[in-house]
């Protein structure tokens, strides 16, 4: 990584603004993940009231950024690796954004939980929640520090988040289905859990950013998705709920044969 | 910085065309900087071709304004109005008024010689004098009797020297001749040549042309450094490098003057189609 200066300090000067921009937003936005996840626990809705409306913040830095970008194309007709830092930092500021935006939807679900009696189900968000925090926060130290290898190592850990997932989704479904009082509930903690696994799959677009940014070229290996475990999940699910049809539908999967995912 | 004062401009015998008074004290007060320089109604011919037409433009205190456009589009032309050294070829006419501090430089009382050390020029081809290093930067306040001592002298010539960034490469061959340093090193000199008759202005008619990018690039650092002392008006062909180094750009295009503006506008959203033709290469 080039670490010289340009002979033109000004040039630093203005990448050194847009990168300070993004990890201001990136500040912004973990701050407010944190603060989303805390109201789930404390179940304060004042709390959750403030995420929602200070939302506004990080989008006006996108914007910042956005024009600052077309800004630095237009006049410093960036080469290499500084055209690769001011493009990874045009695409990073979108996925913060909307890791913000997620942060935001998580807390107005707070507010409406908070409505209802506390229940142990919810436990199992936060927690998620806590995984995802400690993964973003990971990767804007990756960015700050131009680190393609932590940013590989956050980007692998996703898989975990996509693991919980599936698994609190099983379990909202069981619960539901036993117990359709609980229905409301579930459904917004479901909500709550795909914003969160969404949360994740930016953060990684984020660190497969931060690759191609560092080492010029894409990520070798594919983002792990989890979609047979996904599927599995639901057809379980569906099963448990319609007995009959799971008859049915073993007849048919031993006739047919298991089309495997392709993989590169 | 020691000044001589230049000839005022005797108010009671006014040319036909009377200077606009600048504003300057509005322009403060909105943030703006002032308008250094001025032109009004200029058109210039070469006998009877025209070769620009009415341009109208403030130069704006230290800034670094920079005139763009095709070959033969007007930019020298108009840049050496600035100066006066279109007087110096023959068939050449301006009409209009150029201002200085809000004071014409055109008036037949304005000493030509003085007015060119206020506004310095730098050319496209680096041109020091067939003389020493030190020579080539003493020469100007020597003649222009700036400096009464060779102590003075000594300190001039430094200070210029430091300014324009080469002290410390020619620190111990100041004897040498000035025209055995490299191009981008003899740019240097020049600007030094320039600085140390304390201008108010320089002009500079493409000053890197002849420069490799390594060369240009300290031009261009340097540009952004001196424009916090000086005002600086750059004609280049290359577009990029007017995107680089300037805060305010102008269009020229067959001797009109398109569009003017903000730098950073000019270069995203330019407001003439022609000015979008020019910087996005669709036309010559």
């Amino acid at each position: 990584m080039a670490t010289q200066q340009h002979i033109v300090s000004s040039y630093d000067e203005e990448l050194e603004h847009l990168n300070k921009t993004i990890m201001q937003m990136g500040g912004i936005a973990e701050s407010q993940l944190d603060r989303a996840i805390q109201s789930i626990l404390k179940r304060d809705s004042a709390m959750a009231q403030e995420v929602v409306e200070g939302d506004h913040k990080v989008d006006e830095l996108e914007h910042e950024v956005a024009n600052f970008t077309v800004r630095l194309l237009a006049l410093r007709q960036p080469m290499a690796v500084d055209l690769r830092n001011i493009i990874a930092a045009l695409k990073i500021s979108s996925d913060i954004e909307r890791i913000a935006d997620y942060a935001s939807n998580v807390a107005k679900r707070a507010i409406a939980l908070s409505q209802f009696p506390e229940v142990n189900l919810v436990q199992t968000v936060p927690r998620m929640g806590r995984q995802v925090q400690q993964m973003f926060k990971n990767i804007l130290d990756a960015y700050a520090q131009r680190d393609a290898e932590k940013a590989r190592r956050v980007w692998k850990s996703d898989e975990e988040v996509d693991e919980m997932y599936t698994s609190i989704f099983r379990e909202l479904l069981t619960y539901m289905m036993e117990d359709p009082r609980s229905i409301t509930v579930c459904t917004h903690l479901v909500f709550m859990a795909k914003n969160l696994e969404r949360v994740g799959d930016h953060v990684t677009n984020i660190a497969e950013n931060i690759h191609f940014f560092v080492h010029g070229k894409p990520m070798p290996e594919n983002r792990p998705k989890f979609e047979e475990s996904y599927y599995k999940v639901m057809k379980q699910a569906e099963q448990d709920a319609f007995p009959e049809n799971a008859k049915k539908a073993k007849k048919k999967a031993k006739k047919a044969p298991r089309k495997k995912p392709a993989k590169e | 910085m020691s000044k001589q004062e230049a000839k005022i401009v005797d108010m009671q015998t006014p040319r036909v065309n009377i200077a606009m008074p600048e504003n300057n004290g509005q322009a403060r007060a909105a943030g703006k900087r002032p308008v250094k320089m001025r032109t009004a109604g200029v058109n210039v011919f070469y006998g009877n071709n025209q070769a620009l037409t009415e341009i109208d433009l403030d130069i704006r205190e230290n800034e670094v304004t920079a005139l763009i456009g095709p070959s033969g589009c007007g930019k020298s032309t108009y840049l050496r109005c600035l100066n006066r050294m279109n007087d110096t070829i023959e068939e050449c006419r301006v009409e209009g008024t150029v201002t200085l501090d809000g004071e014409d430089i055109y008036d037949r009382a304005v000493d030509v010689v003085h007015l060119r050390a206020r506004i310095g020029m730098v050319f496209q081809k680096p041109n020091p004098f067939p003389k020493s290093i030190y020579d080539n930067v003493a020469y100007g306040p020597q003649i222009h009797g700036l400096v009464s001592s060779r102590d003075a002298l000594d300190e001039v010539v430094m200070t210029s020297l430091t300014k324009a960034g080469l002290l410390d490469e020619v620190r111990n061959r100041m004897h040498e001749l000035g025209t055995g340093l490299s191009g981008g090193q003899q740019q240097r000199l020049c600007i030094a040549r320039a600085i140390a008759v304390n201008p108010e202005v320089i002009l500079m008619d493409e000053p890197c042309s002849a420069l490799d990018p390594i060369a240009t690039a300290r031009i261009e650092e340097l540009i952004d450094e001196l424009r916090e002392n000086y005002t600086i008006i750059i004609v280049t062909h290359s577009m990029q490098q007017a995107a680089r180094v300037s805060q305010r750009t102008a269009f020229f295009h067959l001797g009109i003057l398109v569009e003017f503006g903000d730098t950073e506008r000019v270069f995203t959203s330019p407001r003439d189609e022609r000015t979008q033709g020019y910087i996005t290469g669709r036309f010559g």
